[in-house]
Protein backbone atom coordinates (compact mmCIF):
# COMPACT_ATOMS: atom_id res chain seq x y z
CA UNK A 1 0.00 0.00 0.00
CA UNK A 2 2.64 2.40 0.91
CA UNK A 3 6.18 1.63 -0.64
CA UNK A 4 8.85 4.59 0.50
CA UNK A 5 12.42 3.86 -1.40
CA UNK A 6 15.45 6.23 -0.33
CA UNK A 7 13.83 8.80 0.94
CA UNK A 8 15.98 12.00 1.62
CA UNK A 9 15.13 15.24 3.26
CA UNK A 10 17.03 18.22 5.60
CA UNK A 11 15.90 21.65 6.94
CA UNK A 12 19.33 24.09 6.39
CA UNK A 13 21.79 21.54 8.13
CA UNK A 14 19.79 19.27 10.07
CA UNK A 15 18.95 15.80 7.93
CA UNK A 16 15.42 15.09 8.55
CA UNK A 17 15.47 11.93 6.75
CA UNK A 18 18.51 10.09 5.98
CA UNK A 19 17.89 7.51 3.09
CA UNK A 20 14.96 5.88 4.30
CA UNK A 21 13.32 2.77 2.85
CA UNK A 22 9.70 1.24 4.16
CA UNK A 23 7.13 -0.90 3.33
CA UNK A 24 3.68 -0.83 4.52
CA UNK A 25 1.32 -3.16 3.72
CA UNK A 26 -2.28 -3.14 2.45
CA UNK A 27 -4.09 -3.52 5.99
CA UNK A 28 -1.07 -3.15 8.30
CA UNK A 29 -1.54 -1.20 11.37
CA UNK A 30 2.09 -0.28 11.24
CA UNK A 31 3.99 2.30 13.53
CA UNK A 32 6.53 4.63 13.52
CA UNK A 33 8.33 4.73 17.04
CA UNK A 34 11.54 7.24 17.54
CA UNK A 35 12.61 10.07 20.02
CA UNK A 36 11.43 13.53 19.53
CA UNK A 37 12.86 14.96 16.23
CA UNK A 38 13.60 11.47 14.83
CA UNK A 39 12.17 12.54 11.55
CA UNK A 40 8.61 10.72 12.32
CA UNK A 41 5.82 13.81 11.40
CA UNK A 42 8.70 14.71 8.46
CA UNK A 43 8.19 11.17 6.76
CA UNK A 44 4.18 11.66 7.87
CA UNK A 45 4.08 14.84 5.75
CA UNK A 46 5.80 13.93 2.74
CA UNK A 47 3.48 10.64 2.79
CA UNK A 48 0.57 13.32 2.61
CA UNK A 49 2.04 14.69 0.42
CA UNK A 50 2.21 18.29 2.02
CA UNK A 51 5.97 18.01 1.92
CA UNK A 52 8.17 17.56 -0.99
CA UNK A 53 11.27 15.16 -0.64
CA UNK A 54 14.78 16.59 -1.61
CA UNK A 55 15.15 13.09 -3.06
CA UNK A 56 13.68 9.71 -2.93
CA UNK A 57 10.44 8.38 -3.85
CA UNK A 58 7.16 7.29 -2.01
CA UNK A 59 4.21 5.99 -3.52
CA UNK A 60 0.79 5.63 -1.63
CA UNK A 61 -1.99 2.85 -3.32
CA UNK A 62 0.49 3.21 -6.70
CA UNK A 63 0.20 7.38 -6.85
CA UNK A 64 3.92 9.42 -6.43
CA UNK A 65 3.54 11.90 -3.83
CA UNK A 66 5.74 14.19 -5.77
CA UNK A 67 3.40 14.37 -8.58
CA UNK A 68 0.37 12.95 -7.93
CA UNK A 69 -0.79 14.79 -4.80
CA UNK A 70 -4.48 15.40 -5.42
CA UNK A 71 -5.24 11.79 -6.30
CA UNK A 72 -2.95 10.87 -2.33
CA UNK A 73 -4.75 13.15 -0.36
CA UNK A 74 -8.48 11.44 -1.73
CA UNK A 75 -7.32 8.19 -0.26
CA UNK A 76 -5.76 9.35 2.70
CA UNK A 77 -7.12 10.92 6.13
CA UNK A 78 -4.53 12.56 8.41
CA UNK A 79 -4.65 13.59 11.55
CA UNK A 80 -1.87 15.99 12.52
CA UNK A 81 0.66 16.14 15.77
CA UNK A 82 -1.26 19.39 16.59
CA UNK A 83 -5.13 19.83 16.93
CA UNK A 84 -5.96 21.24 13.71
CA UNK A 85 -9.56 21.81 13.52
CA UNK A 86 -11.65 25.11 13.27
CA UNK A 87 -11.87 25.96 16.77
CA UNK A 88 -14.52 28.46 16.21
CA UNK A 89 -16.87 26.15 13.96
CA UNK A 90 -18.75 23.46 15.96
CA UNK A 91 -18.29 19.87 15.91
CA UNK A 92 -21.38 19.00 13.06
CA UNK A 93 -19.38 22.67 10.84
CA UNK A 94 -16.28 20.81 11.06
CA UNK A 95 -17.53 17.79 9.94
CA UNK A 96 -19.08 19.04 7.21
CA UNK A 97 -16.41 21.44 6.11
CA UNK A 98 -14.11 18.03 5.65
CA UNK A 99 -16.64 16.90 3.89
CA UNK A 100 -17.53 19.40 1.75
CA UNK A 101 -13.83 19.56 0.75
CA UNK A 102 -13.50 16.29 -0.99
CA UNK A 103 -16.73 16.42 -2.44
CA UNK A 104 -18.90 14.43 -0.63
CA UNK A 105 -21.15 14.76 2.42
CA UNK A 106 -21.56 13.67 5.91
CA UNK A 107 -24.69 11.58 5.13
CA UNK A 108 -23.44 9.94 2.64
CA UNK A 109 -19.88 8.57 4.50
CA UNK A 110 -21.54 8.15 7.63
CA UNK A 111 -21.61 4.37 8.00
CA UNK A 112 -17.73 5.11 7.82
CA UNK A 113 -17.61 7.43 10.75
CA UNK A 114 -20.31 6.01 13.04
CA UNK A 115 -18.97 4.32 15.39
CA UNK A 116 -16.45 6.99 16.49
CA UNK A 117 -18.85 10.32 15.92
CA UNK A 118 -21.81 9.01 17.37
CA UNK A 119 -19.96 9.07 20.89
CA UNK A 120 -19.50 13.20 19.84
CA UNK A 121 -23.10 13.17 17.90
CA UNK A 122 -24.24 14.40 21.28
CA UNK A 123 -22.07 17.61 21.31
CA UNK A 124 -22.35 18.79 17.59
CA UNK A 125 -23.19 22.19 18.68
CA UNK A 126 -20.21 22.78 20.80
CA UNK A 127 -17.50 24.54 19.25
CA UNK A 128 -14.47 22.54 18.58
CA UNK A 129 -12.40 24.67 20.76
CA UNK A 130 -14.07 23.96 23.81
CA UNK A 131 -14.04 20.41 23.55
CA UNK A 132 -11.95 17.79 25.98
CA UNK A 133 -8.91 16.26 24.85
CA UNK A 134 -10.59 12.79 24.33
CA UNK A 135 -13.31 14.62 22.38
CA UNK A 136 -11.85 16.12 19.88
CA UNK A 137 -9.26 13.48 19.16
CA UNK A 138 -12.12 11.55 18.19
CA UNK A 139 -13.59 14.67 16.15
CA UNK A 140 -10.61 15.23 14.42
CA UNK A 141 -10.49 11.45 13.72
CA UNK A 142 -14.22 11.42 12.41
CA UNK A 143 -12.71 14.49 9.68
CA UNK A 144 -9.66 12.36 8.71
CA UNK A 145 -11.89 9.14 7.80
CA UNK A 146 -15.21 11.79 6.32
CA UNK A 147 -14.32 10.76 2.78
CA UNK A 148 -13.50 7.27 3.27
CA UNK A 149 -10.07 7.28 2.98
CA UNK A 150 -7.89 3.54 1.98
CA UNK A 151 -4.93 4.85 4.63
CA UNK A 152 -4.99 6.95 7.55
CA UNK A 153 -1.83 8.72 9.00
CA UNK A 154 -1.64 9.64 12.34
CA UNK A 155 0.83 11.81 13.99
CA UNK A 156 0.88 11.28 17.97
CA UNK A 157 -2.84 10.90 18.20
CA UNK A 158 -2.62 10.37 21.43
CA UNK A 159 -0.11 12.49 23.05
CA UNK A 160 -2.00 14.46 26.16
CA UNK A 161 -4.64 11.77 26.08
CA UNK A 162 -5.79 9.88 29.43
CA UNK A 163 -5.14 6.41 29.82
CA UNK A 164 -9.07 5.54 29.53
CA UNK A 165 -9.67 7.57 26.92
CA UNK A 166 -6.36 5.86 25.07
CA UNK A 167 -7.21 2.51 25.49
CA UNK A 168 -10.96 3.50 23.85
CA UNK A 169 -8.66 5.06 21.18
CA UNK A 170 -6.82 2.26 19.88
CA UNK A 171 -10.55 -0.22 20.33
CA UNK A 172 -11.01 2.17 17.48
CA UNK A 173 -8.03 1.96 15.42
CA UNK A 174 -8.46 -1.86 15.53
CA UNK A 175 -12.11 -1.58 14.55
CA UNK A 176 -10.80 0.61 11.05
CA UNK A 177 -8.63 -2.21 10.29
CA UNK A 178 -10.90 -4.78 10.61
CA UNK A 179 -12.60 -2.67 7.99
CA UNK A 180 -9.57 -2.86 5.81
CA UNK A 181 -7.93 0.55 6.39
CA UNK A 182 -4.19 0.49 6.26
CA UNK A 183 -2.70 2.66 9.42
CA UNK A 184 0.45 4.32 9.60
CA UNK A 185 0.69 5.61 13.68
CA UNK A 186 3.65 7.63 15.54
CA UNK A 187 3.17 7.71 19.27
CA UNK A 188 5.58 7.75 22.39
CA UNK A 189 3.83 5.77 24.50
CA UNK A 190 5.72 2.35 24.39
CA UNK A 191 2.50 0.39 25.32
CA UNK A 192 1.36 1.34 21.85
CA UNK A 193 3.89 0.35 20.07
CA UNK A 194 2.86 -3.51 21.32
CA UNK A 195 -0.41 -2.79 19.49
CA UNK A 196 0.96 -2.50 16.17
CA UNK A 197 1.26 -5.20 13.80
CA UNK A 198 4.86 -4.18 12.78
CA UNK A 199 7.09 -1.38 13.66
CA UNK A 200 9.93 0.85 12.28
CA UNK A 201 12.72 2.23 15.03
CA UNK A 202 13.57 5.45 14.09
CA UNK A 203 16.12 7.78 15.56
CA UNK A 204 18.09 10.93 13.27
CA UNK A 205 16.54 10.04 10.42
CA UNK A 206 17.62 6.57 10.02
CA UNK A 207 15.57 3.81 10.05
CA UNK A 208 17.58 0.91 12.18
CA UNK A 209 15.33 -1.83 12.56
CA UNK A 210 11.32 -3.18 11.54
CA UNK A 211 9.94 -6.26 12.33
CA UNK A 212 7.03 -7.28 14.65
CA UNK A 213 7.11 -5.83 18.10
CA UNK A 214 6.53 -9.56 19.58
CA UNK A 215 9.98 -10.41 17.35
CA UNK A 216 11.52 -7.18 18.33
CA UNK A 217 11.12 -7.81 22.29
CA UNK A 218 11.92 -11.66 21.56
CA UNK A 219 15.65 -10.57 20.06
CA UNK A 220 16.61 -8.66 23.30
CA UNK A 221 20.49 -9.59 23.31
CA UNK A 222 20.99 -8.91 26.66
CA UNK A 223 20.07 -9.80 30.30
CA UNK A 224 17.48 -8.47 31.85
CA UNK A 225 16.74 -7.90 35.36
CA UNK A 226 13.33 -6.76 37.39
CA UNK A 227 14.36 -5.33 40.81
CA UNK A 228 12.24 -3.99 43.62
CA UNK A 229 13.26 -2.26 46.95
CA UNK A 230 11.70 -0.14 49.09
CA UNK A 231 13.71 2.79 48.15
CA UNK A 232 13.59 2.44 44.04
CA UNK A 233 16.00 5.99 43.60
CA UNK A 234 19.12 5.12 45.66
CA UNK A 235 19.49 1.79 44.20
CA UNK A 236 19.26 2.64 41.14
CA UNK A 237 22.00 5.34 41.72
CA UNK A 238 23.77 2.00 43.25
CA UNK A 239 22.95 -0.56 39.98
CA UNK A 240 24.94 2.48 38.14
CA UNK A 241 28.30 1.17 39.82
CA UNK A 242 27.65 -2.19 38.74
CA UNK A 243 30.99 -2.55 36.81
CA UNK A 244 29.53 -4.01 33.39
CA UNK A 245 26.34 -2.62 33.70
CA UNK A 246 24.31 -1.38 30.32
CA UNK A 247 21.73 0.48 32.08
CA UNK A 248 19.33 0.96 34.59
CA UNK A 249 16.01 2.25 34.56
CA UNK A 250 12.57 2.30 36.46
CA UNK A 251 9.82 0.70 35.07
CA UNK A 252 6.61 2.08 37.84
CA UNK A 253 7.22 -0.26 40.51
CA UNK A 254 10.75 -1.94 39.88
CA UNK A 255 13.80 -0.84 38.10
CA UNK A 256 15.01 -2.88 34.94
CA UNK A 257 18.63 -3.13 34.93
CA UNK A 258 20.28 -4.44 31.99
CA UNK A 259 23.61 -6.25 32.06
CA UNK A 260 25.80 -8.02 28.96
CA UNK A 261 24.22 -11.48 28.05
CA UNK A 262 25.93 -14.28 30.83
CA UNK A 263 27.57 -11.40 32.77
CA UNK A 264 25.74 -11.78 36.24
CA UNK A 265 23.63 -14.20 38.11
CA UNK A 266 20.83 -12.93 40.17
CA UNK A 267 22.90 -13.95 42.81
CA UNK A 268 25.86 -11.39 41.78
CA UNK A 269 23.97 -8.49 41.87
CA UNK A 270 21.94 -9.31 44.81
CA UNK A 271 25.31 -9.42 46.96
CA UNK A 272 26.43 -6.49 45.25
CA UNK A 273 23.66 -4.88 46.33
CA UNK A 274 24.06 -6.37 50.00
CA UNK A 275 27.62 -5.11 50.35
CA UNK A 276 26.35 -1.45 49.31
CA UNK A 277 23.66 -1.48 52.34
CA UNK A 278 20.76 -2.41 50.30
CA UNK A 279 18.48 -4.39 52.11
CA UNK A 280 15.30 -6.13 51.33
CA UNK A 281 16.12 -6.78 47.59
CA UNK A 282 13.92 -8.94 45.42
CA UNK A 283 15.36 -9.79 41.93
CA UNK A 284 14.42 -11.74 38.88
CA UNK A 285 14.53 -12.23 35.08
CA UNK A 286 11.95 -10.65 33.17
CA UNK A 287 10.98 -10.40 29.46
CA UNK A 288 12.11 -7.56 27.80
CA UNK A 289 8.79 -4.90 26.43
CA UNK A 290 9.02 -2.93 23.35
CA UNK A 291 10.07 -0.32 25.38
CA UNK A 292 13.21 -2.11 27.06
CA UNK A 293 13.85 -2.50 23.55
CA UNK A 294 13.41 1.12 22.60
CA UNK A 295 15.89 2.10 25.28
CA UNK A 296 18.44 0.18 24.80
CA UNK A 297 18.42 0.80 21.45
CA UNK A 298 18.83 4.49 22.42
CA UNK A 299 21.26 3.62 23.91
CA UNK A 300 23.14 1.84 21.99
CA UNK A 301 22.71 4.46 18.89
CA UNK A 302 22.54 7.15 20.91
CA UNK A 303 25.38 9.72 19.02
CA UNK A 304 26.45 13.20 20.18
CA UNK A 305 23.80 15.48 20.96
CA UNK A 306 24.17 18.31 18.11
CA UNK B 1 2.48 14.59 61.94
CA UNK B 2 3.64 16.37 58.52
CA UNK B 3 4.40 19.97 57.70
CA UNK B 4 1.43 21.04 55.05
CA UNK B 5 2.78 23.28 51.99
CA UNK B 6 -0.78 23.16 50.47
CA UNK B 7 -4.01 23.18 52.30
CA UNK B 8 -7.03 22.98 50.60
CA UNK B 9 -10.36 22.99 52.21
CA UNK B 10 -13.73 22.56 50.04
CA UNK B 11 -12.01 24.57 47.25
CA UNK B 12 -14.74 24.64 44.74
CA UNK B 13 -14.59 26.40 41.15
CA UNK B 14 -17.26 26.72 38.90
CA UNK B 15 -17.23 28.19 35.13
CA UNK B 16 -21.06 29.26 35.34
CA UNK B 17 -23.12 25.91 35.65
CA UNK B 18 -20.17 24.18 35.17
CA UNK B 19 -18.28 22.75 38.33
CA UNK B 20 -14.92 22.23 37.29
CA UNK B 21 -13.75 21.70 41.09
CA UNK B 22 -16.46 20.36 43.14
CA UNK B 23 -15.33 20.61 46.84
CA UNK B 24 -12.00 19.55 46.61
CA UNK B 25 -10.04 18.64 50.79
CA UNK B 26 -6.36 17.97 50.59
CA UNK B 27 -3.13 18.58 51.87
CA UNK B 28 0.65 17.98 49.93
CA UNK B 29 3.27 17.48 52.66
CA UNK B 30 6.53 19.25 52.35
CA UNK B 31 9.22 17.58 50.51
CA UNK B 32 6.85 15.05 48.60
CA UNK B 33 6.33 14.09 45.09
CA UNK B 34 2.45 14.38 44.67
CA UNK B 35 0.82 13.24 41.53
CA UNK B 36 -2.39 14.88 40.82
CA UNK B 37 -3.77 12.62 38.44
CA UNK B 38 -7.44 12.52 36.53
CA UNK B 39 -8.39 12.08 33.06
CA UNK B 40 -8.81 14.86 30.59
CA UNK B 41 -11.46 17.64 31.53
CA UNK B 42 -11.71 15.90 35.40
CA UNK B 43 -10.65 19.49 36.70
CA UNK B 44 -6.68 19.52 37.08
CA UNK B 45 -4.93 22.20 35.37
CA UNK B 46 -8.35 24.74 36.91
CA UNK B 47 -7.28 23.67 40.08
CA UNK B 48 -3.24 24.23 39.76
CA UNK B 49 -4.12 27.76 38.01
CA UNK B 50 -5.59 28.53 41.40
CA UNK B 51 -3.37 27.16 43.24
CA UNK B 52 -0.33 29.10 41.58
CA UNK B 53 -2.56 32.18 42.43
CA UNK B 54 -3.57 32.84 38.56
CA UNK B 55 -7.39 31.96 38.99
CA UNK B 56 -9.46 32.89 41.91
CA UNK B 57 -11.69 30.20 43.31
CA UNK B 58 -15.13 30.33 43.69
CA UNK B 59 -15.64 29.32 47.32
CA UNK B 60 -13.36 27.56 49.93
CA UNK B 61 -9.81 28.14 51.78
CA UNK B 62 -6.67 27.35 50.51
CA UNK B 63 -2.70 28.01 51.51
CA UNK B 64 0.01 27.58 49.07
CA UNK B 65 3.69 27.47 50.78
CA UNK B 66 1.97 29.43 54.10
CA UNK B 67 0.11 32.56 52.27
CA UNK B 68 -3.58 32.82 51.84
CA UNK B 69 -4.77 32.03 48.12
CA UNK B 70 -7.67 35.08 47.46
CA UNK B 71 -5.36 38.04 49.45
CA UNK B 72 -1.31 37.38 49.15
CA UNK B 73 -1.11 35.49 45.57
CA UNK B 74 1.98 37.41 44.30
CA UNK B 75 3.67 36.02 47.74
CA UNK B 76 2.39 32.44 46.75
CA UNK B 77 3.80 33.15 42.66
CA UNK B 78 7.18 34.28 44.55
CA UNK B 79 7.34 30.83 46.36
CA UNK B 80 6.57 28.31 43.58
CA UNK B 81 7.33 27.34 40.02
CA UNK B 82 5.04 26.85 37.69
CA UNK B 83 5.38 24.50 34.31
CA UNK B 84 2.66 24.83 32.36
CA UNK B 85 1.26 22.22 29.86
CA UNK B 86 1.40 24.86 26.67
CA UNK B 87 3.58 27.56 27.39
CA UNK B 88 6.81 27.08 28.96
CA UNK B 89 9.82 29.37 27.84
CA UNK B 90 10.20 32.20 24.71
CA UNK B 91 10.46 29.88 21.94
CA UNK B 92 12.48 32.95 19.95
CA UNK B 93 14.66 33.64 23.00
CA UNK B 94 18.33 31.87 23.31
CA UNK B 95 18.40 29.57 26.91
CA UNK B 96 20.58 32.57 27.98
CA UNK B 97 18.29 35.08 27.20
CA UNK B 98 15.42 33.16 28.90
CA UNK B 99 17.45 32.36 31.71
CA UNK B 100 17.97 35.98 32.07
CA UNK B 101 14.35 36.58 31.27
CA UNK B 102 13.06 34.41 34.51
CA UNK B 103 15.84 35.71 36.74
CA UNK B 104 15.11 39.43 36.18
CA UNK B 105 11.47 38.03 36.93
CA UNK B 106 11.95 36.19 40.16
CA UNK B 107 14.72 39.44 41.22
CA UNK B 108 17.37 37.07 41.26
CA UNK B 109 20.89 39.20 41.60
CA UNK B 110 22.82 38.48 38.05
CA UNK B 111 26.17 37.29 39.78
CA UNK B 112 23.62 34.69 41.80
CA UNK B 113 21.69 33.98 38.24
CA UNK B 114 25.26 33.23 36.23
CA UNK B 115 26.05 31.07 38.98
CA UNK B 116 23.40 29.05 39.33
CA UNK B 117 22.73 29.15 35.20
CA UNK B 118 26.43 27.35 34.93
CA UNK B 119 25.41 24.76 37.30
CA UNK B 120 22.16 24.23 35.67
CA UNK B 121 23.25 24.07 32.07
CA UNK B 122 26.43 22.21 33.20
CA UNK B 123 23.71 19.63 34.33
CA UNK B 124 21.56 19.43 31.79
CA UNK B 125 24.51 18.99 29.16
CA UNK B 126 23.25 22.32 27.71
CA UNK B 127 26.42 24.74 27.99
CA UNK B 128 27.19 24.48 24.38
CA UNK B 129 24.12 25.32 23.45
CA UNK B 130 23.40 28.47 25.53
CA UNK B 131 23.31 30.69 22.75
CA UNK B 132 20.62 28.88 20.57
CA UNK B 133 17.03 29.62 20.37
CA UNK B 134 14.83 27.66 22.17
CA UNK B 135 12.53 26.55 19.20
CA UNK B 136 15.25 24.88 17.66
CA UNK B 137 15.44 22.36 20.23
CA UNK B 138 14.06 18.88 20.87
CA UNK B 139 10.84 18.74 22.77
CA UNK B 140 12.78 16.72 25.38
CA UNK B 141 15.55 19.38 25.95
CA UNK B 142 13.04 22.02 26.33
CA UNK B 143 11.04 20.29 29.07
CA UNK B 144 14.10 19.64 30.93
CA UNK B 145 15.29 23.23 30.95
CA UNK B 146 11.70 24.46 31.54
CA UNK B 147 11.78 22.44 34.45
CA UNK B 148 15.22 23.51 35.55
CA UNK B 149 14.21 27.36 35.08
CA UNK B 150 10.99 26.87 37.13
CA UNK B 151 12.92 26.26 40.11
CA UNK B 152 15.95 28.44 39.05
CA UNK B 153 14.49 30.74 42.01
CA UNK B 154 14.29 27.98 44.56
CA UNK B 155 10.89 28.04 45.20
CA UNK B 156 9.09 25.62 48.16
CA UNK B 157 6.83 24.19 45.74
CA UNK B 158 6.90 23.69 41.90
CA UNK B 159 3.93 22.69 39.58
CA UNK B 160 4.25 20.77 36.54
CA UNK B 161 1.24 19.89 34.52
CA UNK B 162 2.24 16.90 32.57
CA UNK B 163 5.68 17.83 31.94
CA UNK B 164 6.48 14.76 30.56
CA UNK B 165 3.70 14.42 27.49
CA UNK B 166 5.15 13.40 24.16
CA UNK B 167 8.50 12.93 25.43
CA UNK B 168 10.44 9.84 24.41
CA UNK B 169 10.91 7.09 27.26
CA UNK B 170 14.66 8.17 27.82
CA UNK B 171 13.66 11.85 28.46
CA UNK B 172 11.13 10.70 31.09
CA UNK B 173 12.99 9.32 32.48
CA UNK B 174 15.98 11.56 32.63
CA UNK B 175 13.50 14.19 33.58
CA UNK B 176 12.57 12.06 36.32
CA UNK B 177 15.58 11.96 37.93
CA UNK B 178 15.81 16.28 37.83
CA UNK B 179 12.85 15.59 40.15
CA UNK B 180 14.32 13.81 42.44
CA UNK B 181 16.76 16.27 42.57
CA UNK B 182 14.61 18.78 43.36
CA UNK B 183 13.00 17.06 45.98
CA UNK B 184 16.28 16.48 47.84
CA UNK B 185 17.29 19.97 47.75
CA UNK B 186 14.28 20.44 49.57
CA UNK B 187 11.57 21.33 46.72
CA UNK B 188 7.91 20.02 47.15
CA UNK B 189 6.92 18.44 43.67
CA UNK B 190 3.35 18.85 42.49
CA UNK B 191 3.11 16.68 39.13
CA UNK B 192 0.26 15.18 37.04
CA UNK B 193 0.99 13.16 34.63
CA UNK B 194 -0.78 10.33 31.88
CA UNK B 195 1.99 8.06 32.31
CA UNK B 196 1.16 5.56 34.90
CA UNK B 197 4.52 4.32 35.54
CA UNK B 198 5.36 7.99 36.44
CA UNK B 199 2.21 7.66 39.12
CA UNK B 200 3.94 5.11 41.04
CA UNK B 201 6.98 7.62 41.47
CA UNK B 202 5.12 9.90 43.27
CA UNK B 203 5.13 9.04 47.39
CA UNK B 204 0.95 9.80 47.47
CA UNK B 205 -1.49 9.94 44.35
CA UNK B 206 -4.83 11.67 44.53
CA UNK B 207 -7.12 10.79 41.04
CA UNK B 208 -9.80 13.07 40.23
CA UNK B 209 -12.91 12.44 37.86
CA UNK B 210 -15.75 14.70 36.77
CA UNK B 211 -14.57 17.87 39.48
CA UNK B 212 -13.76 15.49 42.50
CA UNK B 213 -11.26 13.61 44.18
CA UNK B 214 -12.32 10.33 44.07
CA UNK B 215 -8.84 8.65 45.85
CA UNK B 216 -5.65 10.07 48.03
CA UNK B 217 -3.25 7.76 48.96
CA UNK B 218 0.36 5.82 48.24
CA UNK B 219 0.65 3.99 45.13
CA UNK B 220 0.92 0.79 47.22
CA UNK B 221 -2.25 1.48 49.20
CA UNK B 222 -4.55 2.44 46.46
CA UNK B 223 -3.20 -1.32 44.52
CA UNK B 224 -3.88 -2.84 47.39
CA UNK B 225 -7.51 -1.29 47.94
CA UNK B 226 -8.24 -1.64 44.39
CA UNK B 227 -6.46 -5.01 44.11
CA UNK B 228 -4.49 -3.89 41.07
CA UNK B 229 -1.53 -5.23 39.69
CA UNK B 230 0.10 -1.58 39.07
CA UNK B 231 -1.52 1.96 39.14
CA UNK B 232 -3.01 1.85 35.35
CA UNK B 233 -5.23 -0.62 36.86
CA UNK B 234 -5.81 1.61 39.57
CA UNK B 235 -6.44 4.40 36.95
CA UNK B 236 -8.71 2.47 34.53
CA UNK B 237 -11.26 1.33 37.43
CA UNK B 238 -11.41 4.58 38.40
CA UNK B 239 -11.77 6.58 35.50
CA UNK B 240 -13.77 3.80 33.21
Amino acid sequence: MIKIENLKKSYSTTVALDDVSLEVKRGELFGLIGPDGAGKSTLMRILMSLLLPDSGTARLNGFDVTTQHKEVRHVTGYMPGRFSLYPDLTVEENMDFFATVFGTTVKANYDMVKDIYQQIEPFKTRRAGKLSGGMKQKLALSCALIHKPLVLILDEPTTGVDAVSRKEFWEMLKNLKAQGITIVVSTPYMDEASLCDRIALIQQGKIFSVDTPQQMAADFAEDLWAIRSPKLYPTAQKLHELPKVISVNSFGQELHLVTPKGAYSAKDISDFLTKKGETEIQIQRTEATIEDVFMLFMTQHHTTKQ
Amino acid sequence: MREAVITVKNMVKKFGDFVANDNLNFEVYKGEIFGFLGANGAGKTTAIRILCGLSTPTSGEMKVAGYDIYRETEKIKRNIGYMSQKFSLYEDLTINENIRFYGGIYGIKPEERKRRSKLMLDRLELTPYADRKIGDLPLGWKQKLAFSIAILHEPDIVFLDEPTGGVDPVTRRQFWNLIYEAVERGITVFVTTHYMDEAEYCDRVSIMDEGKIVVLDTPDALKKQFNAANMDEVFVKIAR
